[in-house]
């Protein structure tokens, strides 16, 4: 029978005919604080094997954690920005169960009590329209070590010749921000689900507290889906399908259960609740670890560390210090800079919209900082194959490109030699300049005199010019200019070349 | 006792600290005559005490070398410099194992010390080794410990108490002058009572349990053992103090505990108000506790303390919750040994799961009253029962609190007996845990509370002339004044026996005609 209904599962305006979906919606978040959540080990991702690791967060006999002041303020900026309220007294809680990657075997977590909860979220749709996504809570914890399967075919434990362990993960302070249930977007929630994990995501890179790279793991989804028949008020049973890492798969993921669960509602048959895994190949959902008793974490306050106690000033400085909603700032710099949806969307996925407004911030006019970032630098950056963001200038020296530019030092010509030279590393704007000596020649009296010479040297030239022939003063120019090898603004070379003949030199 | 530096073991650490830091005597003669002392009256397999099971003879004569060079130069790193000292095997020690006397850690070796260790070593102590204790301090007589039993030094039939029972006996048999161990619901004190030495239970949060491995982390706290109350108090200001690395380190000034017992030995307590508890003696208390203890009362008063009988109803429902807390707390703990990083593992061999090493490890290295509390513990925990088990000891631990702080608004100090009873002998109570708990009903309140508590001897029970310990238990924060009032007592019990109470202490070498004892090379080796 599941492979019938796996084969063809009903598209979401089918199920929508029948049943209202109601989504639950639990992300993880990776704090990038510079140590893990209960020791000072470093906290980064991509470190060889078992490297950031010390007596406390490989759990050793007798090692006690100590709580990261910097992951509490980042947990009560994301839940401010969540618009929920700071608990005055929350306290930590262990969640006990075994497995291998967790020191341990148990999980430093909260409980009842999580530093923020009670919020709202409101999530940009595709259309314009928002949609208000409650939040019930936000927590801390710890995250696990990492298990890798090896020899097996699959790389998951089943079928593996043995396993291997890296505890550099485990201690990273985690977020996990819980929704309530989202219900009545109907046909809409698959995408409400993506535009929510979406917005998130934005939220939390504003805030600077996290990566938030799904591709990485520094945000992970778990996806709860469940159905009722239209017109009923009780919950249908839910399946939970874990670490959804990409936007669109969230909404994937959210459709396909819609649609595998009307198959088996429709056919007579019951839903398990369990957790699910999703296939980023086939776009569908398959069961997880059967959970054949409800697990009992066994949950009590964890005697180690001491309740925290935000106080109302601290909060309401965090509070007053939160950044715009990245939405709404993007509208803003639409209507500041003038610029089309399509441009700033060119800009948005460019990756190029913080350089460019950290740009103007330092002194660029947006239309010129927006066209060395989108048109000279994103090529560049394609040509040497990194990313915009790891290109080796910084938006303020390309803001003093601009300025030198706009004082007449550079042409637009040399800028681009600047900026090459800043990108092989050859010091800032003005160490370029000096360095490869590219400054405009605009000594006049060293221009004077190169102006003068060339006027000696074409005599009929300049015979011309006195006739009124005032666009053979040209070859005056170009002589000029191949003599300050094109280091001189053409347009000073054109009118000294004028003053030095009505003078008559 | 043949060696001429024999007599150097029955100093006491205050004058063995003088006469080092005097250059009367170097620190590497105290410490061989303490090593040739453990050498003739520990050996477990020969009969001996069977109090260490780690001795670091050569580590610990270097230590005190660098010591007197130390000293020779013009330098004192602290008042008990180039003295002596026992650990617990439940503290983490970078240079010897470190097992809780427990099959599942043998052979780990931790790659730190404990915050308590390190400032020993910091204040020039000179570490002997490592002492016995019930399996991860989970016990009241010793007898629990994976690596053999220990002997109580004033009768090697009977047990030194526990957990700290090897810390209580080493020091009870000047194989030290002075011991830490650890006190989840009266393990210092009930094997300080039981072996007439000194031990304090200082006010939690106080001594940090950084690398103390924990059973109970909301009980646990590290202290002294001496034979003097004034050694404790020196020991006590070595280990104490906050630490940042333990986040239920009190953020304080420790309490002026060798202050308080220097004033303490001047004999007076005039205007100290010492509340007799009511709830913590008569009915099941043997008959030689309660008349030792009524005498130190009499004592007490005669040094001019106002004394007053003070109720504690809720002391009765202490026991009770703490085999709640304690286990609950412990099978969390606990649960980290599962052969996955350090210690023993038991079945992989390439037939077995992961799950199945797990347990067939845990099977292998747990002794039966671990298992037994882990299993009391989950339970406690689990979904069904929280709310009558846990729920319910968390309400009952609230009202001790609170039964204390009412007696405290009545009077200074609190005392009690020790213990109900003198130490019993070897295998009396294996078979009935029970009966081993109610070894613990006179200190576990001072642990559900946070409180302070310290066991000093007051004499012995004539019926089977075994140690009988005074408990003095304070407010949070005020160690001190139990330290002034057991000092001021230990000068009046002197004073009128003629002698220290230590030297009462029976040699064990003297008990019987036993064998050499195992030396300590096999000792070293068997760790």
């Amino acid at each position: 029978m599941t492979s019938i209904v796996e084969a063809a599962p009903y598209t979401v305006e089918e199920v929508v005919e029948r049943f209202d979906p109601v989504m639950g919606l639990e992300v993880h978040v990776e704090l990038n604080t510079a140590t893990k959540m209960f020791c000072g080990c470093r906290n980064e991702f991509g470190a060889e094997p078992n490297t950031n690791v010390c007596p406390v967060c490989l759990g050793l006999p007798g090692s006690l954690p100590r709580v990261n002041a910097r992951a509490v303020e980042s947990a009560v900026l994301i839940g401010l920005a969540l618009n929920c309220s700071v608990r005055e007294r929350s306290g930590f809680a262990r969640k006990n169960y075994f497995y291998p990657d967790m020191p341990k075997n148990f999980q430093i977590s909260q409980y009842e009590d999580p530093i923020v909860f009670d919020g709202y979220l409101d999530v940009p749709l595709d259309d314009g329209t928002t949609w208000r996504v409650d939040i019930e809570r936000a927590h801390m914890e710890e995250d696990t070590g990492k298990s890798l399967h090896m020899g097996g075919a699959t790389g998951r434990i089943h079928g593996a010749d043995y396993s291997l362990l890296d505890y550099n993960r485990a201690g990273v302070p985690l977020i996990e921000i819980v929704t309530r249930p989202i219900e009545g977007a109907g046909v809409r929630a698959p995408e409400v689900a993506r535009a929510y994990v979406s917005a998130l995501r934005d939220v939390i890179k504003g805030l600077g507290v996290s990566d938030v790279r799904m591709d990485q793991g520094s945000m992970r989804c778990d996806a709860n889906v469940s159905l009722k028949p239209k017109g009923t008020a009780e919950f249908g049973t839910r399946t939970e399908t874990k670490n959804v890492n990409s936007l669109r798969s969230v909404e994937r993921a959210v459709r396909y259960e819609m649609g595998r669960h009307a198959g088996v509602l429709l056919s007579g048959g019951t839903i398990t609740q369990e957790t699910r895994h999703f296939d980023e190949q086939s776009g569908t959902t398959s069961a997880g670890r059967p959970k054949e008793t409800f697990a009992d974490y066994r949950f009590f306050p964890e005697p180690d560390l001491v309740p925290i106690e935000p106080s109302d000033d601290w909060v309401e400085q965090l509070r007053a210090g939160l950044p715009e909603r990245p939405w709404e700032r993007r509208a803003r710099i639409q209507t500041d800079w003038g610029l089309s949806d399509e441009e700033l969307r060119d800009l948005v996925n460019a990756d190029a919209l913080d350089l460019v407004a950290d740009t103007v911030d330092a002194g660029a006019p947006p239309e010129s900082a927006r066209s060395w970032w989108v048109a000279y630098l994103a090529q560049e950056a394609n040509t040497s194959g990194v990313a915009l963001t790891e290109l080796a200038i910084t938006p303020e020296q390309v803001a003093r490109v601009i300025t030198l530019v706009s004082e007449g030092t550079l042409t637009n010509k040399l800028a681009r030699q600047v900026v090459d030279g800043v990108l092989a590393g050859e010091g800032s704007p003005d160490d370029v300049v000096a360095g490869r000596g590219l400054a405009v020649v605009s000594d006049d009296s060293a221009l004077t005199a190169a102006v003068d010479e060339a006027l000696a040297a074409q005599p009929d030239v300049v015979q011309k010019i006195r006739d009124g022939k005032t666009k053979a003063a040209g070859a005056i120019v170009g002589a000029v200019m191949k003599a300050t090898r094109g280091q001189a603004d053409a347009a000073r070379v054109q009118s000294l070349v004028l003053e030095r003949v009505a003078a008559g030199s | 006792m043949s060696s001429p530096d024999a007599e150097l073991t029955r100093l006491d650490a205050a004058e063995i600290a003088r006469r080092v830091q005097a250059r009367e005597v170097s620190s590497v003669d105290v410490t061989r005559a303490h090593l040739a002392r453990i050498d003739a009256v520990d050996g477990a397999e020969g009969g001996g005490l069977g109090a260490f099971l780690h001795v670091a003879a050569e580590q610990a004569l270097a230590t005190a070398a660098e010591i007197d060079a130390e000293i020779a130069a013009g330098t004192v790193r602290g008042p008990l410099a180039g003295v002596p000292v026992a650990i617990k095997d439940n503290m983490a020690t970078r240079d010897m194992p470190t097992t809780c006397a427990s099959r599942i850690l043998e052979g780990w070796r931790p790659p730190y010390d404990a915050t308590a260790v390190r400032r020993l070593r910091e204040a020039g102590l000179v570490p002997l080794g490592k002492t016995n204790l019930d399996e991860f301090a989970m016990g009241g007589s010793n007898e629990n410990s994976a690596y053999g039993i220990v002997r109580n030094p004033w009768d090697p039939s009977r047990v030194p108490g526990g957990s700290s029972g090897g810390s209580a006996a080493a020091t009870a048999a000047g194989e030290t002058p002075l011991a830490i161990g650890s006190d989840t619901g009266g393990s210092i004190r009930q094997p300080g009572a039981f072996t007439g030495t000194v031990g304090c239970k200082p006010t939690y949060g106080t001594v940090s349990r950084y690398g103390l491995v924990a059973f109970s982390s909301s009980l646990d706290q590290i202290g002294p053992f001496g034979r003097t109350v004034l050694d404790a108090a020196m020991l006590h200001e070595v280990i104490g103090g906050h630490d940042p690395c333990d986040q239920t380190s009190i953020d304080a000034p420790l309490p002026p505990v060798v202050e308080a017992a220097l004033a303490g030995a001047r004999g007076d307590l005039t205007g100290v108000r010492v509340g007799v508890v009511t709830e913590l003696s008569g009915e099941g208390y043997q008959t030689g506790v309660l008349s030792a203890f009524t005498d130190a009362v009499r004592v007490l008063t005669d040094l001019g303390a106002e004394v007053v009988e003070v109720s504690c109803p809720s002391f009765t429902s202490a026991m009770p919750a703490y085999y709640i807390i304690a286990p609950s707390e412990a099978s969390s703990n606990l649960a980290r040994f599962d052969a996955m990083r350090y210690g023993l593992r038991v079945g992989d061999d390439g037939s077995h799961s992961t799950d199945e090493v797990m347990s067939l490890t845990r099977e292998a290295g747990f002794g039966p009253e671990v298992k037994r509390r882990i299993m009391i513990g989950t339970h406690a925990l689990s979904a069904g029962s929280y709310d009558a088990l846990y729920g319910k000891a968390l309400k009952a631990r609230t009202l001790v609190v609170r039964d204390f702080a009412a007696a405290f608004e009545q009077c200074d100090v609190l005392v009690s007996p020790t213990v109900p009873t003198t130490a019993f002998p070897i295998g009396d109570r294996v078979d009935d845990p029970v009966a081993m708990y109610l070894a613990d009903l006179c200190t576990i309140p001072a642990n559900l509370a946070g409180t302070a508590g310290l066991s000093v001897p007051c004499g012995r029970a004539p019926e089977d002339g075994m140690p009988v310990g005074l408990q003095v238990m304070t407010p949070a924060l005020a160690d001190d004044r139990a330290y002034r009032v057991a000092a001021a007592y230990e000068t009046a019990r002197d004073s009128a026996a003629g002698a220290p109470f230590a030297s009462t202490i029976p040699d064990p070498a003297d008990l019987d005609g036993r064998a050499p004892l195992r030396s300590v090379s096999t000792l070293q080796g068997a760790s």
